[in-house]
Protein backbone atom coordinates (compact mmCIF):
# COMPACT_ATOMS: atom_id res chain seq x y z
CA UNK A 1 0.00 0.00 0.00
CA UNK A 2 1.45 3.53 -0.74
CA UNK A 3 0.38 5.82 1.89
CA UNK A 4 1.06 9.40 1.52
CA UNK A 5 1.50 11.59 4.80
CA UNK A 6 1.35 15.46 5.20
CA UNK A 7 2.54 16.81 8.66
CA UNK A 8 5.76 15.25 10.26
CA UNK A 9 4.97 16.14 13.73
CA UNK A 10 4.87 12.90 16.21
CA UNK A 11 1.58 11.83 14.61
CA UNK A 12 2.73 11.70 11.09
CA UNK A 13 6.51 10.12 12.26
CA UNK A 14 5.33 7.81 14.53
CA UNK A 15 2.55 6.63 11.63
CA UNK A 16 5.28 6.99 9.06
CA UNK A 17 7.63 4.25 11.68
CA UNK A 18 4.70 2.15 12.12
CA UNK A 19 3.82 1.75 8.19
CA UNK A 20 7.75 1.39 7.48
CA UNK A 21 7.77 -1.35 10.27
CA UNK A 22 9.52 -4.73 8.66
CA UNK A 23 7.04 -6.91 7.15
CA UNK A 24 4.08 -4.55 6.56
CA UNK A 25 5.61 -4.16 3.05
CA UNK A 26 4.04 -0.32 2.93
CA UNK A 27 5.26 2.46 1.11
CA UNK A 28 5.38 5.85 2.66
CA UNK A 29 5.91 9.18 1.59
CA UNK A 30 6.04 11.90 4.45
CA UNK A 31 5.68 15.72 3.76
CA UNK A 32 7.04 18.58 6.27
CA UNK A 33 7.23 21.88 5.88
CA UNK A 34 9.58 23.19 8.76
CA UNK A 35 13.00 23.08 7.98
CA UNK A 36 14.43 21.44 11.62
CA UNK A 37 12.14 19.13 11.69
CA UNK A 38 12.61 17.93 8.34
CA UNK A 39 16.25 17.47 8.74
CA UNK A 40 15.40 15.22 11.88
CA UNK A 41 13.09 12.69 9.35
CA UNK A 42 15.52 12.64 6.71
CA UNK A 43 18.36 11.54 8.78
CA UNK A 44 15.46 8.28 9.45
CA UNK A 45 13.77 8.27 6.66
CA UNK A 46 15.64 9.58 3.94
CA UNK A 47 14.41 9.50 0.37
CA UNK A 48 11.42 9.22 1.67
CA UNK A 49 10.68 12.86 3.33
CA UNK A 50 9.63 15.51 1.05
CA UNK A 51 10.12 18.94 2.12
CA UNK A 52 7.53 21.66 1.77
CA UNK A 53 4.06 23.32 2.20
CA UNK A 54 1.47 20.30 1.20
CA UNK A 55 -1.33 22.05 0.64
CA UNK A 56 0.88 22.97 -2.53
CA UNK A 57 0.06 21.01 -5.58
CA UNK A 58 3.23 20.91 -6.75
CA UNK A 59 4.82 19.85 -3.49
CA UNK A 60 2.11 17.61 -3.45
CA UNK A 61 3.36 16.50 -6.80
CA UNK A 62 6.60 16.05 -5.91
CA UNK A 63 5.53 13.74 -2.94
CA UNK A 64 3.55 11.06 -5.84
CA UNK A 65 -0.19 12.51 -5.18
CA UNK A 66 -0.64 11.74 -8.87
CA UNK A 67 0.09 7.96 -8.79
CA UNK A 68 -2.31 8.31 -6.87
CA UNK A 69 -1.54 6.96 -2.88
CA UNK A 70 -3.98 4.14 -1.64
CA UNK A 71 -4.60 6.58 1.33
CA UNK A 72 -3.87 10.40 1.93
CA UNK A 73 -3.15 10.86 5.52
CA UNK A 74 -3.40 14.49 6.60
CA UNK A 75 -2.10 15.20 10.52
CA UNK A 76 -0.37 19.09 10.18
CA UNK A 77 -1.34 21.24 13.41
CA UNK A 78 -3.75 23.36 11.27
CA UNK A 79 -7.26 21.69 10.74
CA UNK A 80 -7.92 24.42 7.34
CA UNK A 81 -4.38 22.81 5.48
CA UNK A 82 -5.92 19.53 6.81
CA UNK A 83 -9.20 20.09 4.74
CA UNK A 84 -7.44 21.41 1.96
CA UNK A 85 -4.85 18.72 1.46
CA UNK A 86 -7.90 15.94 1.89
CA UNK A 87 -9.94 17.91 -0.36
CA UNK A 88 -7.31 18.31 -3.26
CA UNK A 89 -6.22 14.40 -2.77
CA UNK A 90 -9.66 13.58 -3.51
CA UNK A 91 -10.98 16.68 -5.77
CA UNK A 92 -8.31 16.59 -8.09
CA UNK A 93 -5.93 12.97 -8.06
CA UNK A 94 -9.07 10.93 -7.12
CA UNK A 95 -7.28 9.44 -4.23
CA UNK A 96 -9.91 6.93 -2.90
CA UNK A 97 -9.24 7.34 1.23
CA UNK A 98 -8.36 10.38 2.90
CA UNK A 99 -7.86 10.68 6.83
CA UNK A 100 -7.76 13.76 8.72
CA UNK A 101 -6.93 14.77 12.02
CA UNK A 102 -8.89 17.43 13.42
CA UNK A 103 -7.13 19.52 15.92
CA UNK A 104 -9.83 21.40 17.13
CA UNK A 105 -13.33 19.70 17.76
CA UNK A 106 -15.07 22.93 16.73
CA UNK A 107 -14.21 22.20 13.52
CA UNK A 108 -15.31 18.56 13.12
CA UNK A 109 -18.32 20.77 11.12
CA UNK A 110 -16.35 21.89 8.21
CA UNK A 111 -14.81 18.41 8.21
CA UNK A 112 -18.58 17.06 7.81
CA UNK A 113 -19.72 19.23 5.73
CA UNK A 114 -16.57 19.19 2.86
CA UNK A 115 -17.63 15.49 2.91
CA UNK A 116 -14.13 14.12 4.86
CA UNK A 117 -15.68 11.41 6.77
CA UNK A 118 -12.62 9.92 8.32
CA UNK A 119 -11.63 12.37 10.79
CA UNK A 120 -9.61 11.61 14.47
CA UNK A 121 -9.49 14.06 17.47
CA UNK A 122 -7.68 13.74 19.76
CA UNK A 123 -9.32 16.07 22.30
CA UNK A 124 -12.92 14.67 21.21
CA UNK A 125 -11.50 10.89 22.01
CA UNK A 126 -9.93 11.86 25.34
CA UNK A 127 -13.07 13.63 26.19
CA UNK A 128 -15.14 10.36 25.48
CA UNK A 129 -13.04 8.16 27.83
CA UNK A 130 -13.20 10.98 30.53
CA UNK A 131 -17.07 10.75 29.72
CA UNK A 132 -17.18 6.90 30.14
CA UNK A 133 -14.56 7.03 33.60
CA UNK A 134 -16.53 9.76 35.29
CA UNK A 135 -19.82 9.93 33.77
CA UNK A 136 -21.88 12.83 33.97
CA UNK A 137 -24.45 12.26 31.77
CA UNK A 138 -26.39 8.47 32.08
CA UNK A 139 -25.89 7.92 27.96
CA UNK A 140 -21.91 8.24 27.15
CA UNK A 141 -20.62 8.76 23.54
CA UNK A 142 -17.77 5.73 22.78
CA UNK A 143 -17.85 6.25 18.95
CA UNK A 144 -18.93 7.72 16.15
CA UNK A 145 -19.49 5.81 12.64
CA UNK A 146 -19.51 9.16 10.69
CA UNK A 147 -18.83 7.21 7.60
CA UNK A 148 -22.23 4.56 8.54
CA UNK A 149 -24.50 7.10 10.47
CA UNK A 150 -23.92 5.51 13.54
CA UNK A 151 -22.87 5.56 16.85
CA UNK A 152 -21.73 3.84 19.70
CA UNK A 153 -23.16 4.64 23.36
CA UNK A 154 -23.28 3.53 26.51
CA UNK A 155 -25.72 3.50 29.20
CA UNK A 156 -25.65 2.48 32.82
CA UNK A 157 -28.89 0.39 34.09
CA UNK A 158 -29.78 1.47 37.34
CA UNK A 159 -32.48 -0.33 39.99
CA UNK A 160 -35.22 2.18 39.46
CA UNK A 161 -34.77 2.13 35.52
CA UNK A 162 -37.73 0.91 33.63
CA UNK A 163 -35.48 -1.83 31.56
CA UNK A 164 -34.33 -3.08 34.82
CA UNK A 165 -35.28 -6.88 34.85
CA UNK A 166 -36.65 -7.08 31.17
CA UNK A 167 -35.55 -9.06 28.61
CA UNK A 168 -33.82 -6.97 25.61
CA UNK A 169 -36.64 -9.00 23.34
CA UNK A 170 -39.37 -7.28 25.58
CA UNK A 171 -37.65 -3.60 25.64
CA UNK A 172 -39.64 -1.51 22.90
CA UNK A 173 -36.51 -0.08 21.20
CA UNK A 174 -36.46 2.59 18.95
CA UNK A 175 -36.19 1.33 15.43
CA UNK A 176 -32.96 2.04 14.22
CA UNK A 177 -31.14 1.02 17.14
CA UNK A 178 -29.78 -2.15 18.55
CA UNK A 179 -28.11 -3.31 22.19
CA UNK A 180 -25.12 -4.53 21.67
CA UNK A 181 -23.60 -6.02 25.02
CA UNK A 182 -24.03 -6.00 28.79
CA UNK A 183 -21.18 -6.05 30.98
CA UNK A 184 -21.74 -7.30 34.68
CA UNK A 185 -19.61 -7.58 36.99
CA UNK A 186 -16.65 -6.72 34.96
CA UNK A 187 -17.82 -9.75 32.38
CA UNK A 188 -19.71 -9.11 29.24
CA UNK A 189 -21.83 -10.71 26.45
CA UNK A 190 -23.39 -10.15 23.67
CA UNK A 191 -26.90 -8.93 23.93
CA UNK A 192 -29.57 -11.24 22.57
CA UNK A 193 -32.69 -11.51 23.12
CA UNK A 194 -33.25 -13.82 25.96
CA UNK A 195 -30.74 -11.06 27.70
CA UNK A 196 -32.45 -10.09 30.88
CA UNK A 197 -31.07 -6.19 32.20
CA UNK A 198 -30.26 -6.36 35.82
CA UNK A 199 -29.69 -3.23 37.98
CA UNK A 200 -25.59 -2.23 37.48
CA UNK A 201 -25.94 -3.78 33.70
CA UNK A 202 -23.35 -1.28 31.46
CA UNK A 203 -25.21 -1.93 27.75
CA UNK A 204 -23.64 -0.37 24.58
CA UNK A 205 -25.59 0.17 22.13
CA UNK A 206 -25.53 1.10 18.32
CA UNK A 207 -27.86 3.41 16.70
CA UNK A 208 -28.71 6.28 14.62
CA UNK A 209 -27.97 9.79 15.58
CA UNK A 210 -30.81 11.70 17.15
CA UNK A 211 -32.48 8.39 18.44
CA UNK A 212 -30.62 8.97 21.81
CA UNK A 213 -33.39 10.53 23.66
CA UNK A 214 -35.82 7.34 22.75
CA UNK A 215 -33.30 5.29 23.90
CA UNK A 216 -32.66 6.66 26.86
CA UNK A 217 -36.64 6.96 27.54
CA UNK A 218 -36.76 2.78 27.11
CA UNK A 219 -33.92 2.08 28.60
CA UNK A 220 -33.84 4.63 32.00
CA UNK A 221 -36.46 6.40 32.53
CA UNK A 222 -40.24 5.86 31.99
CA UNK B 1 -27.29 45.48 0.22
CA UNK B 2 -25.30 44.02 3.21
CA UNK B 3 -21.65 42.88 2.72
CA UNK B 4 -19.66 40.95 5.25
CA UNK B 5 -15.62 41.39 4.85
CA UNK B 6 -13.99 38.33 6.26
CA UNK B 7 -10.13 39.28 7.26
CA UNK B 8 -9.56 42.98 7.33
CA UNK B 9 -5.99 43.60 6.28
CA UNK B 10 -5.07 45.40 3.53
CA UNK B 11 -7.39 44.41 0.88
CA UNK B 12 -10.14 42.94 3.56
CA UNK B 13 -10.39 46.65 4.80
CA UNK B 14 -10.13 48.61 1.59
CA UNK B 15 -12.65 46.38 -0.14
CA UNK B 16 -15.30 46.89 3.37
CA UNK B 17 -14.58 51.01 2.98
CA UNK B 18 -14.99 51.39 -0.57
CA UNK B 19 -18.39 48.92 -0.52
CA UNK B 20 -19.39 50.99 2.28
CA UNK B 21 -18.65 54.80 0.60
CA UNK B 22 -20.87 53.26 -2.37
CA UNK B 23 -23.88 52.48 0.29
CA UNK B 24 -23.77 49.11 1.15
CA UNK B 25 -24.40 47.87 4.88
CA UNK B 26 -20.93 46.49 5.72
CA UNK B 27 -19.32 44.19 8.85
CA UNK B 28 -16.06 43.40 8.84
CA UNK B 29 -14.63 40.33 10.81
CA UNK B 30 -11.31 39.76 12.02
CA UNK B 31 -9.14 38.45 14.57
CA UNK B 32 -7.00 41.39 15.09
CA UNK B 33 -8.73 44.19 17.16
CA UNK B 34 -6.01 46.37 14.93
CA UNK B 35 -8.14 45.74 12.15
CA UNK B 36 -10.74 48.42 13.70
CA UNK B 37 -8.07 51.33 13.06
CA UNK B 38 -7.42 49.77 9.67
CA UNK B 39 -10.97 50.80 8.78
CA UNK B 40 -10.34 54.33 10.57
CA UNK B 41 -12.07 56.23 13.12
CA UNK B 42 -14.90 57.01 11.23
CA UNK B 43 -16.19 53.65 10.12
CA UNK B 44 -19.78 53.07 10.98
CA UNK B 45 -20.37 49.67 9.68
CA UNK B 46 -19.99 46.85 12.08
CA UNK B 47 -16.90 45.06 13.03
CA UNK B 48 -16.70 41.15 15.18
CA UNK B 49 -13.79 40.28 16.38
CA UNK B 50 -12.65 36.34 15.96
CA UNK B 51 -11.47 33.57 13.78
CA UNK B 52 -13.69 33.25 10.16
CA UNK B 53 -13.62 29.47 10.58
CA UNK B 54 -16.01 29.89 13.79
CA UNK B 55 -19.41 29.47 12.85
CA UNK B 56 -20.49 31.90 15.93
CA UNK B 57 -18.49 34.85 14.49
CA UNK B 58 -19.77 34.33 11.19
CA UNK B 59 -23.47 34.02 12.49
CA UNK B 60 -22.39 36.79 15.35
CA UNK B 61 -21.39 38.89 11.62
CA UNK B 62 -24.43 38.51 9.71
CA UNK B 63 -23.83 35.88 7.52
CA UNK B 64 -27.19 34.26 7.01
CA UNK B 65 -28.31 37.70 5.33
CA UNK B 66 -25.30 38.37 3.58
CA UNK B 67 -25.91 39.68 0.05
CA UNK B 68 -22.39 39.22 -0.51
CA UNK B 69 -19.30 37.92 1.48
CA UNK B 70 -16.00 38.21 0.95
CA UNK B 71 -12.98 36.17 2.52
CA UNK B 72 -9.43 37.41 2.13
CA UNK B 73 -7.81 36.82 5.80
CA UNK B 74 -3.77 36.07 4.76
CA UNK B 75 -4.26 32.33 4.94
CA UNK B 76 -5.12 30.64 1.73
CA UNK B 77 -6.69 27.62 2.90
CA UNK B 78 -8.66 29.68 6.10
CA UNK B 79 -10.09 31.36 2.71
CA UNK B 80 -10.71 27.85 0.94
CA UNK B 81 -12.74 26.83 4.16
CA UNK B 82 -14.57 29.66 5.24
CA UNK B 83 -15.67 30.78 1.50
CA UNK B 84 -17.32 26.87 1.26
CA UNK B 85 -18.89 27.14 4.63
CA UNK B 86 -20.27 30.48 3.63
CA UNK B 87 -21.91 28.76 0.18
CA UNK B 88 -22.85 25.23 1.46
CA UNK B 89 -23.93 25.62 4.92
CA UNK B 90 -25.20 29.22 4.78
CA UNK B 91 -26.49 28.75 1.12
CA UNK B 92 -24.84 32.08 0.47
CA UNK B 93 -24.57 32.62 -3.30
CA UNK B 94 -22.46 35.31 -3.85
CA UNK B 95 -19.43 34.49 -2.34
CA UNK B 96 -15.45 36.02 -3.10
CA UNK B 97 -12.57 34.59 -2.35
CA UNK B 98 -9.26 35.71 -2.66
CA UNK B 99 -6.33 32.82 -3.15
CA UNK B 100 -2.77 34.14 -3.73
CA UNK B 101 -1.32 31.09 -5.18
CA UNK B 102 -2.39 30.59 -8.60
CA UNK B 103 -2.74 26.79 -8.50
CA UNK B 104 -4.91 26.79 -5.97
CA UNK B 105 -7.38 29.37 -7.02
CA UNK B 106 -7.67 27.76 -10.90
CA UNK B 107 -8.56 23.86 -8.90
CA UNK B 108 -10.98 25.35 -6.36
CA UNK B 109 -12.81 27.94 -9.13
CA UNK B 110 -13.26 24.48 -11.35
CA UNK B 111 -15.04 23.33 -7.72
CA UNK B 112 -17.76 26.71 -8.21
CA UNK B 113 -15.57 29.43 -5.96
CA UNK B 114 -15.49 32.96 -7.18
CA UNK B 115 -11.57 32.81 -6.38
CA UNK B 116 -9.46 35.85 -6.88
CA UNK B 117 -5.64 35.68 -7.57
CA UNK B 118 -3.69 38.85 -6.94
CA UNK B 119 -0.71 36.95 -7.60
CA UNK B 120 -2.10 36.07 -11.37
CA UNK B 121 -3.23 39.48 -11.86
CA UNK B 122 0.35 40.85 -10.79
CA UNK B 123 2.08 38.28 -12.82
CA UNK B 124 0.14 39.23 -16.24
CA UNK B 125 0.18 43.08 -15.45
CA UNK B 126 3.82 42.64 -14.83
CA UNK B 127 4.31 40.76 -17.98
CA UNK B 128 2.07 42.97 -19.91
CA UNK B 129 4.00 46.03 -18.60
CA UNK B 130 7.25 44.31 -19.47
CA UNK B 131 6.79 43.02 -23.29
CA UNK B 132 4.92 47.04 -23.62
CA UNK B 133 8.04 48.34 -22.04
CA UNK B 134 5.65 51.02 -19.89
CA UNK B 135 7.63 50.49 -17.09
CA UNK B 136 9.66 53.75 -16.43
CA UNK B 137 13.53 53.33 -15.66
CA UNK B 138 14.49 53.61 -11.72
CA UNK B 139 15.48 57.21 -11.12
CA UNK B 140 18.84 57.85 -8.97
CA UNK B 141 17.54 58.53 -5.37
CA UNK B 142 16.92 61.68 -4.47
CA UNK B 143 19.58 63.08 -1.96
CA UNK B 144 18.55 65.09 1.06
CA UNK B 145 20.92 67.56 2.44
Amino acid sequence: MYVLIAGGGKIGANLARNLLRDGHGHEVTLIEQRRDRYDRLEREFEHQVVMGDATEIHVLERAGIARPPDVVVAVTGDDEDNLIICQLAREKYGVGKVVARVNDPRNQAHFDLLGISATVSATASIMALIEHEVPEHDLIHLLELRKENLEIVEVQIDKNAPAAGKRVEKLRLPEGSRLISITRNGKSEIAIGSTELQPGDQVLAILQPGKEDELRRVLLKS
Amino acid sequence: MKALVIGCGRVGSNVALQLAEEGWEVTGVDEKEEALTRLGENWRGGFVLGHGMDVDVLREAGIEDADAVVVATNGDNTNLVVAQVAMKRFDNQCVVVRILDPARADFYRTLGLRTISPTKTAISELLDAARACEVAPPRDPVSTP
